[in-house]
This record gives C-alpha cells, sequence and structure tokens, in this order.
C-alpha cells in the first residue's frame, strides 16, 4: 500500500495523512458499532428468570 | 460444605442490589461468547448464582463487575472444555451459533458486525469486546481474562486490525450476501449515529 502511494511523490504524505485519517475514522466506525451491538442486548429488559432466582436463592440464605 | 457464616444482611442487600445492577451486562457478555441467546442466558443465571454463593469472598467497594464478568467467563470455559470431552461437533455447533442472528429485521451492518466478530480468533473476539464494547480498562481486562496487559492490547489491537479487514474484504461467511459493503454501511449507520447524538 504504501509502495502505491508513493508512485505520486509530490502528494506522498498528504496522501499518507489522509490514508491515516481514513483508518481512524474506519476504526471509530466499528468501535461505535461494536457498542451498539453491545448495548442493544443492555437495553434489553431482564428476563423473569433471573430475578426469580435470585429471590429464592435470598430465602434460602435466610432460611439457612 | 458451604460456608454460611453469619452475614450481615444489610451487606448481603447491598451485594444483590449491586448485582441486579450487572445482570443487563452479564447477559451481554454472555451473548457474545454463546451467540445463543438461550444458551447465554443460562450462562449468565449461573454465572450470577456462583457470584451469589461467593459473595462472602468480594469485597464491597472493588469492582463487581470485573468480578462476574471473571466469573462467568470461567464457566464458560469450563462448560466448553466438558463438550469438548463430549465431542467435537460441540464446538462446531458452538461455532455456527455465535454467528446465527434470530431477527431477520435486524440491521445489515449489526448483522456483518456479528459474523466477523465470528471470524476472529476467540481471545481476540473477548479482548475487543470487553475494552471496546463493555468498557473496562486494559488493565481490568487482563486481570478478567486471567493475561498479561500487553497480551490484552495486543489481542484488542490484532482484532480491531483483523475485524477491519474482514468487513472491507467482505470475507465473513455469508452466503448470497452482500459482501463488501459492510464497511460502507457501518460507515454510513456510524454517521447517522454521531449526528443523532
Amino acid at each position: 500500500m504504501i509502495e502505491q502511494q508513493s508512485q505520486h511523490p509530490s502528494s506522498g504524505s498528504e496522501a499518507n495523512a489522509a490514508a491515516l485519517d481514513e483508518a481512524r475514522l474506519r476504526q471509530q466506525a466499528i468501535g461505535v458499532r461494536l457498542r451498539q451491538m453491545f448495548d442493544e442486548v443492555v437495553n434489553e429488559p431482564v428476563p423473569d428468570d433471573f430475578l426469580e432466582i435470585l429471590r429464592r436463592a435470598d430465602k434460602s440464605a435466610e432460611q439457612g | 460444605m458451604i460456608d454460611r457464616s453469619p452475614r450481615d444482611p444489610a451487606l448481603d442487600e447491598a451485594f444483590k442490589v449491586e448485582l441486579v445492577t450487572l445482570i443487563p451486562h452479564l447477559r451481554a457478555f454472555a451473548r457474545t461468547l454463546c451467540g445463543d441467546a438461550t444458551a447465554a442466558d443460562d450462562l449468565a443465571q449461573d454465572a450470577m448464582m456462583k457470584a451469589w454463593d461467593a459473595r462472602s469472598s468480594f469485597q464491597m467497594g472493588t469492582n463487581m463487575k470485573a468480578w462476574t464478568f471473571m466469573i462467568l467467563r470461567n464457566q464458560f470455559y469450563s462448560e466448553k472444555r466438558r463438550s469438548w470431552r463430549q465431542s467435537q461437533l460441540d464446538q462446531e455447533a458452538a461455532e455456527r451459533t455465535l454467528v446465527a442472528v434470530d431477527d431477520p429485521e435486524a440491521p445489515v451492518a449489526l448483522d456483518e458486525l456479528r459474523l466477523s466478530l465470528g471470524m476472529l480468533p476467540p481471545e481476540q473476539r473477548e479482548a475487543l469486546i470487553l475494552v471496546g464494547a463493555g468498557g473496562f480498562a486494559y488493565e481490568e481486562a487482563a486481570e478478567i481474562c486471567g493475561v498479561a496487559v500487553g497480551t490484552v492490547k495486543s489481542r484488542v489491537s490484532r482484532a480491531r486490525k483483523a475485524l477491519q479487514s474482514i468487513l472491507e474484504d467482505g470475507a465473513y461467511d455469508r452466503d448470497g450476501g452482500a459482501a463488501g459493503d459492510a464497511m460502507r454501511s457501518i460507515l454510513a449507520d456510524a454517521e447517522r449515529l454521531s449526528t443523532v447524538r
């Protein structure tokens, strides 16, 4: 990739900087998506059985 | 068998309140490990109960999220080891369900991202999820995975590079899909999301 850029020596460093910006942009975009994918599940309502299981465990702890 | 030394009920209550707030995060982490939503919830429930049973060993005021994630991760890998012994096919089925998407209406880019994540080596995937989505510092992720901080850093960096090139090349497993468009739609979505914020 660096080889290709050197074909335009006059704009070489500019092209490099642009490529870096582009790469950063892409990584940011992936990061946003990744968080969104995770948060989608975080924002789902918690199924009742989770709290039910914990309630039962809590009760048996009180009795024991 | 289980240590039942008397515990302060207020301490138990405080522990429970905090544990309940972590359930959504445990579910999300489990989903990234198992893929299959039902298996993921089973895993998250097991981890929640293990955390509850081990509450006397937790130091209140320290990072409970990292602690419960570590429990969940250990649970996942010990179950996986068992299933490896049972059959290698279980493993292959797990790999397939990891990339299964239940919702046909799910945005395309999210679908592609899941498929691409499924192609990363598991240790890279989990490091990227913890740091990139779970909000953990490298140090915390290192503790959760039981490896050195430098190892997590290099795994995250390799995962990011690999993920980007999978998305750009459309190299993820998908039959008949619009391979190659994933990166573009992710970029478009990111732009849309950032203007909403």
